[in-house]
């Protein structure tokens, strides 16, 4: 049964102030909303969503059977997060580019398409921009907010920025920041976006380019970090795309052509990414999760940063996610102990690494489903 | 197995409004009485994938965590009581856990079958393990790796340092106090730091 949603667009004029220090204003934030709000406004959900995600976080656009949203398996009427119970609000962050106010947008101030001129956001500013749209939607408190990645860094910034705002926080996948090896692949990814020549430091919409290839090779090198070794050899293995019945072991002995599926489904992979993605949204968004660290204004100390919080919280890793490892989700774990506040925690065994988080497992879902059962929407 | 006197009696020892870390909480139906009826907060720890559903079902607080690495998400001192109830069997490294769970909790309560019980010491002595309700498993089968006896873990924590604040059997429901090491098909201690 197609679940048919539509995207709504809010404005805001009034200056929203940015971490950086510098100021956006007159801008829009791109989003959706599933099931209904009830008369005490209390069963709101905010779902963040991670790098190269959006506001269309499930349900279909009428007349597209293949507009499925991100997160249908998990977000919708009768699933784990149930549309029939909660109000469910997915949002596109600021600088991304669904929709949302981002660097391909015109800059007000001069009427010219942002480009590198958009500023650096960090993941407390997609928070403050979140936070205003919740407001305007007339919600005070969420009921939960909720993220996979650095969605999760997201939820986890919503109980530290507005602690009496979030009753529940559900983190899936996540981690209290960026380890150097992260930051370093984050860093290859840029590295290959702003050294491509159809880059022009940013401002390749002025010269009618895209910098694809190095949109292609980010997301390559992004996508073999969401996968387990066990999962890619699984479906990959060393099995060539075409092999060449005379020669030894099928080689094309081609140094440049495609050998193994592999090669072709990260081909593939890089190939759709370049179409649909802003280069310099990519730029934005790996800098703000290199940036993310809540803990260093307190010396590093998890424990103590995270003592202003009150939300009840749930976290999920994945055991062979080697991105963002279980041990990561230990350490907010730990913290919160500490701290003691509720927190229940889920390690899935699962094999699909990073990804696992987007995926069905029953064990996962179960757990999140319970855990929302158990979550006062107050009432329709 | 009557896990529900055992639950019962394990809940009697715990002091109201207690902070409680419990190692290895099942379906976390221990937690929820505590919860519920003493006004006790705190963790259980789990790591079969149903029981933390059932725990999160229940809205128990639940940590999936392995045993086998020891507590090290765990402060020294930081719950009023931490709980094994059965579980020290299920442990490869029952000896340092005990030890752990002395440096987190004030005071650990440990329960396990007894080994020593006389219709386990009749089995033996026709020449075969015992099978009975309070341990229903093949020798082959068994996931209780550590058979111990009342006796043998008064001397490990003895030998530990450990201080028995209180150790008693508990059989049908009632605790046993004369001959716990006969009589009682299950041993439960109640243990601090010397």
């Amino acid at each position: 049964m197609p679940f048919i949603v539509e995207p709504q667009t809010m404005h805001f004029a009034a200056p929203l102030a940015l971490q950086s220090g510098a100021a956006i204003a007159d801008y829009e934030l791109r989003y959706e909303t599933y099931g209904k709000l009830n008369a005490a406004r209390s069963n709101a959900v905010l779902v963040c969503h991670a790098l190269n995600a959006s506001h269309h976080v499930t349900g279909m656009y009428a007349g597209d059977d293949k507009s499925q949203g991100w997160w249908a398996n998990m977000i919708g009427p009768g699933k784990p997060v149930d549309t029939n119970r909660f109000f469910v609000i997915g949002v596109n962050n600021l600088g991304s580019c669904f929709g949302s106010t981002g660097p391909m947008s015109p800059n007000p101030a001069t009427g010219e398409v942002y480009g590198a001129d958009f500023p650096v956001l960090t993941v407390e500013d997609w928070v403050a921009a979140q936070a205003r749209l919740v407001e305007a939607l007339g919600i005070t408190q969420l009921a939960a907010v909720m993220g996979g990645s650095l969605g999760g860094m997201q939820a986890l910034s919503w109980t530290l920025q507005y602690p009496e705002r979030v009753r529940h926080a559900v983190g899936v996948a996540s981690a209290p920041n960026l380890s150097a090896e992260n930051i370093a692949f984050n860093e290859v990814a840029r590295r290959a976006i702003s050294t491509d020549p159809d880059f022009h430091g940013g401002d390749f919409y002025r010269h009618g380019v895209v910098p694809a290839r190095g949109l292609r090779i980010a997301r390559m090198l992004a996508h073999i970090t969401y996968l387990s070794d066990d999962v890619m050899s699984r479906r990959f293995g060393r099995e060539l795309r075409s092999a060449v019945a005379h020669s030894t072991n099928g080689y094309r002995f081609s140094t440049q052509d495609i050998e193994f599926q592999i090669e072709s489904y990260l081909r593939h992979q890089g190939d759709k990414f370049s179409t649909f993605f802003d280069a310099n949204t990519y730029l934005l968004i790996t800098r703000a999760l290199d940036y993310f660290d809540p803990a260093a204004a307190h010396g590093g100390d998890l424990t103590q940063t995270l003592a202003r919080t009150q939300a009840r919280f749930l976290l999920v890793s994945f055991s062979t996610d080697w991105r963002f490892p279980p041990a990561r989700s230990r350490e907010i774990v730990k913290a919160l102990l500490e701290n003691r506040r509720p927190v229940s925690y889920a390690e899935i065994d699962a094999p699909h690494g990073h990804d696992a988080f987007l995926l069905d497992d029953a064990r996962y879902l179960g757990v999140v489903r319970a855990y929302f059962d158990r979550i006062d929407g107050g009432g329709a | 197995m009557n896990a529900e006197p055992i639950t019962q009696t394990i809940a009697g020892l715990i002091p109201a409004g207690a902070h409680v870390l419990d190692l290895g909480c099942g379906d976390g139906s221990l937690l929820e009485l505590l919860q519920q009826e003493k006004g006790c907060t705190g963790y259980g720890v789990e790591i079969a994938d149903d029981n933390v559903l059932a725990c999160v079902q229940r809205g128990v607080n639940v940590l999936q965590l392995n045993l086998h690495r020891g507590l090290a998400e765990f402060q020294d001192q930081s719950f009023d009581v931490v709980l094994q109830i059965d579980t020290l069997q299920h442990l490869r490294n029952a000896e340092a856990m005990l030890l752990e769970t002395t440096r987190v909790g004030r005071i650990g309560i440990i329960a396990f079958p007894n080994f020593a019980h006389w219709p386990n010491r009749l089995s033996v002595a026709r020449g075969h393990m015992p099978v009975t309700r309070r341990m229903p498993y093949q020798w082959y089968d068994t996931p209780n790796i550590r058979v111990g006896t009342f006796k043998d873990f008064a001397a490990l924590a003895r030998k530990n340092g450990l201080q028995i604040l209180d150790a008693f059997g508990l059989h049908d429901g009632r605790r046993v106090r004369r001959a716990p090491n006969l009589l009682a098909s299950t041993a439960v201690f109640k243990l601090a730091r010397s």
